[in-house]
Parts: C-alpha cells; structure tokens; sequence
C-alpha cells in the first residue's frame, strides 16, 4: 500500500479504461485520473457524428457516473495540464501544473492522447478555421453551424468524412478537399475509397480528390472562401481533419523514447521499464498475431485505447499479459457504417461482396491467408472476419464473393 | 423512476435506477455494470452490449431495426429469442426492466 498512488495523465479512452481495469482488478493504491479538458471524462467518437448531428446529447458520451468513481476510489481531477515533473530513480515524483497544483505520484501512466495537426497555409490562423479533436472543438463548431452555408472540410480521412456528412446532413453545402488521389489513402484500399466516393458524391458532399489548397481567403475577421489552384470555393467555415499528432512531450521531458508516439512493449512499458503508456500516444509492436517481427504501428482507435490499457492494467497488478488482438475501427459516414476488422497492409488479393448498391464489403488476402475486411453497412461481414481473424481461422477467397453465402459458415481452421 | 436490473450470467443481481432517455447500455456502462462493454460507446458498430430481455418485458419493447437484428447474428454468444443490443433500448417512464449479460461479450 502506498501513499501516493499512480497517476494517470489524460482522463479520456485508454485513462478512463486504465482507472477502470485497475480497480476491476482489485488493485489497491490510490489512482488518480487527471485531464486538462474542462469537462468530466468523456467519449470522443460522436464528436463528429451523433452529437455534431444534434442526436445525442453531451450527458450520453460521458463515460462514468461520479458516483462510480466515488465508489471505486478513483479521484478524476479535470482542468488540470500537466507541464513538468521531478522524478526519482524508482518512477516516482512529483508532477507540476500549470495552475500551480502539485500532484505526487509512485508510478505513472501516460494517456495523452494527439493534438489536431494544425494547417500551414496563408489565412489558416483565421477565426471560422477550425478543428475536431475534442468537445471544446465541437462546442464551438455547433455553435458556429447555424449562422453558416457554406462549409468546406479540408482533409478526406475518418474525421473529415464523417463531418461532412454530418453537416451535409444539417443542409449545409460542403465541400470536402482532399490533397491525395483518394479517400482514407491511410486505412482502406482503393476499392473502399472508390466507393466511399461514388457514394459522398451521390448525398451531395462536393468531393474534390488531389486538391491543392493555397490559402484561406477572408475579410477582417471572417472566412469568405478557400483557394484551390485558381479557383476560389465560397466558405464561411472551414473545418480542418488533417490528421494528428501524438503528445510526446513529457515522456520526452522524462527521457523516455520516442518516435512517432511514445516507444512502450508489448506490455504498454515505457523504455524506463516501469512507466506506461496507452492509446493514442502510444507506438507499439504490432499486435496481430503472425505480423513481422519488429514491426512497430501507433493506433488511433477506440479498440486500441480499450485493448491496451487493459494490458497495462495487467503489467501494473503483477500479472503480465502480451497485447496480442485484432484491431477493428467503425466510422459512420452519413447513411454508411464502414466497420473494419484487422490490419490491410500488405495485402496482395481482395475479393469483394456487393450485397447491395450501399450494403458492401472487401475482403483483403495475403498468400492466400485473410488478413482485413472492410464492410460498408454489412455487419456480418465484419464480424465474421473479426471472428475468423481472432480465432486464427481463414475465409478461403474462391467462394468469399457469393453474397448468398454467410461468411461465418466458410471459415475454415489453418 | 425507471429501472433496470442486470443479471449476470452466474445469477448476480443488481438493479439501478435509470433516467428516461438512456439507452439500457448507458445506465449499465455509467453505474459499473459489470458484462456489458459497448465498446463502440452506443454507434450500432460492436455488438459487445448484447443482453438477453425477460420474456414477460419482451413484446413491450419497441421493435429493433434490421441493422441491429443483423449485427444480432454476430455476437460472441449466440443469440436467443429475445436477445437485443441494449445500446439501442431507450429507457421510459415507469420502464421496469430486466436483462441478462451474457458471460461473454467479445
Ligand atoms: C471526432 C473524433 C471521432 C472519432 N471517431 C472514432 C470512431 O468512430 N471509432 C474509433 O475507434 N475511434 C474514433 N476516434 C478516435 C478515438 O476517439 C481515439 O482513438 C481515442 O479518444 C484515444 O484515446 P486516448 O485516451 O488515447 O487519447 P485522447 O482521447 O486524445 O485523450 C488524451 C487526453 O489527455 C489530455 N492531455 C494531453 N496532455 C495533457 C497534459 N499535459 N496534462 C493533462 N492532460 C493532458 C488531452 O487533453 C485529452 O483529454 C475519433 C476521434 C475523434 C477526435
Ligand atoms: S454499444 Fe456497440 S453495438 Fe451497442
């Protein structure tokens, strides 16, 4: 039993499970989950969905009563940013705020999540130019929507998509740039980009694919179009989903390594072997089964918060576990639900099964092996992929496309 | 005030008070319901909030849609008659509900 306790820094997905799985695990110290935002610990995923959409409310994403954290023991402080520490050779210290508050602590986790990488272009400092990272981004852009026409969303990934489909669906007119040739370049393959197009085009979301942005035009204070080559699109607000950057900071200020995100095992320790660090934050080994050695991958998933942090729960009690899993990810996109089970990397052959024109999905092979699926509003598709992938089973690919066959019943052991 | 009580699938008991508007997975996730992970937060995307409805509170539901009918077929114990994703079970007024969490979710 110790005074002080861990403290956990970042109270969103991998600080709330990490709490969470600590006391479900009977662990008996003192846990402390601090965040900088000024909201008790919330869900981030219907930032740019359910909640931009007005369907839920903000009550629905918070992630646990007080009276839950009360009971377990766990002190959630919000409001609080951490800047600097002193440490002592064990893992313990004493960690500083910027208020000025002080918070000692025998061991510490890292939950600090990604910052929205900001755009470099003239005009970008622009009020009307902004962000979705958190609720205090999406606070301010409901509040902005009611005044504006015309949106332009800057960045064809998960967040931008999903935005612009949500605001198309509130009547806005939108225009989405994207820089690349496609749609989600980074986690889906051609065929799902393609369709994810044919698709946003057909709602009215004026996709433009290999745009080059140059600048934001405005007047004074106010936004009144963005400039792509020499044309410029009419804009009162321009909503900004270019990607993120994980906060290494501290674990930098600690000397822990980095690179791209801070360097833990496959038991979320740092390279001081007693820190942890989980989610967002965190580069990791890959933790499908069969995958490289040494291949190393920074998620930025709900999955990946939740699978991790329990592991890390598990290396703090004493009783160590590899994270071992497949990664799956959902994005609603409008009238689409893409669900997506495993890693598509390095794939050499995809099978799709075209249900209907918007249920869909695309398995993806490696030497013959299933190792990904992406499904467009065909669940059983996904889950029998999930299913196939977590048991170390195969969907051969020869008989993977007839859509009157349910996948579940292929799956065949290796 | 509504309420929901959760049995675990080793015959655990524990019923809480719910507020009109959550969703059943909410008032369990939000109170430490142990069995229920709804890991997608309620999006209709992970079928890790799947209960098993009383038979007598059943029919009094309101009819689920085809998508969680669908993702229904694809959760880690199978379904039975009156299985449902609770994430998509509003609470009502006077709702005195009771549900079974599988013993495993994923
Ligand atoms: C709009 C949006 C939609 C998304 N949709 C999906 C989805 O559909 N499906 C999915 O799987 N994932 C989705 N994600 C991703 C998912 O939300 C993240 O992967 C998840 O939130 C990661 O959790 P985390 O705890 O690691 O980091 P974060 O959620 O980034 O939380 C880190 C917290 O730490 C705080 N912090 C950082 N530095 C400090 C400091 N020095 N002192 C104190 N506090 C600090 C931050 O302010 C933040 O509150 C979405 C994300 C966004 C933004
Ligand atoms: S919480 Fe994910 S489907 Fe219900």
């Amino acid at each position: 039993m110790s005074a002080a306790g861990l403290l956990i820094i970042g109270s969103s997905q991998a600080g709330v499970q990490l709490a969470v799985s600590l006391r479900a695990l009977g662990y008996p110290d003192p846990i402390t989950l601090l965040g900088d935002e000024n909201h008790r610990p919330y869900q981030r995923p219907a930032l740019s969905k359910e909640f931009l959409q007005d369907v839920i409310s903000k009550e629905s994403m918070i992630f646990r009563t007080q009276e839950y954290w009360d009971d377990h023991d766990i002190r959630v402080v919000k409001n609080e940013r951490i800047v600097r520490f002193d440490t002592r050779p064990d893992g313990s210290g004493v960690a500083y705020a910027r208020s000025g508050e002080t918070f000692e602590f025998d061991r510490l986790a890292l939950a600090v999540g990604a910052r929205a990488r900001k755009l470099q272009v003239p005009g970008a400092d622009l009020p009307g130019v902004l962000y979705l990272r958190n609720a205090d981004d999406a606070l301010e852009l409901k509040a902005r929507v009611p005044a504006v026409e015309n949106v332009v969303v800057i960045g064809g990934g998960f967040i931008g998509i999903e935005a612009a489909a949500s605001l198309t669906k509130l009547g806005k007119n939108v225009t989405l740039l994207e820089a690349g040739p496609r749609l989600i370049g980074r986690a889906v393959g051609p065929e799902t980009s393609d369709f994810l197009l044919k698709h946003h085009l057909e709602a009215g979301i004026d996709v433009r694919l290999d745009a080059e942005l140059t600048r934001i035009v405005g007047t004074g204070d106010q936004i009144t179009g963005v400039e792509v080559g020499n044309e410029v699109i009419p804009a009162d607000l321009v909503l900004v989903g270019i990607g993120v950057l994980p906060n290494t900071e501290l674990a930098e200020h600690l000397g822990l390594d980095c690179d791209n995100g801070i360097r833990v095992d496959g038991h979320a320790l740092c390279s001081d072997g007693v820190t942890v660090a989980v989610g967002d934050c965190a580069n990791l080994p890959n933790p499908v089964p069969g995958s490289p050695a040494g291949d190393r991958v920074r998620f930025e998933s709900v999955n990946n918060a939740i699978e991790q942090a329990k592991v890390a729960a598990y290396a703090i009690t004493g009783d160590p576990e590899e994270y071992a899993g497949i990664p799956w990810f959902w994005s609603n996109q409008g009238a689409l639900k893409l669900q997506i089970a495993g890693l598509s990397t390095g794939y050499d052959q995809t099978v799709v099964r075209a249900h209907e024109p918007t249920k869909w999905s695309v398995l993806y092979y490696r030497d013959g092996r299933i190792i990904a699926a992406d499904a467009v509003n065909a669940p059983l598709d996904f889950m029998a992929v999930k299913g196939a992938l977590a048991k170390g089973q195969n969907i051969p690919a020869d008989a993977a496309a007839d859509t009157t066959t349910m996948l579940k019943t292929l799956t065949t052991d290796i | 005030m509504p309420q929901v009580t959760y049995t675990d699938s080793e015959g655990q008991t524990r019923t809480v008070s719910a507020n009109v508007g959550d969703s059943v997975m909410e008032t369990a996730v939000r109170n430490g319901i142990p069995g229920i992970v709804a890991e997608c937060g309620g999006s209709l995307s992970c079928a890790t909030c799947h209960v098993v409805v009383d038979e007598a509170d059943f029919a009094a539901l309101p009819p689920m849609d085809p998508m969680e009918d669908e993702m229904l077929y694809g959760t880690a114990e199978d379904r039975t008659d009156t299985s449902r994703l609770c994430c998509q079970i509003s609470v009502t007024d006077d709702m005195d509900l009771r549900v079974t969490t599988p013993a495993t979710q994923v």
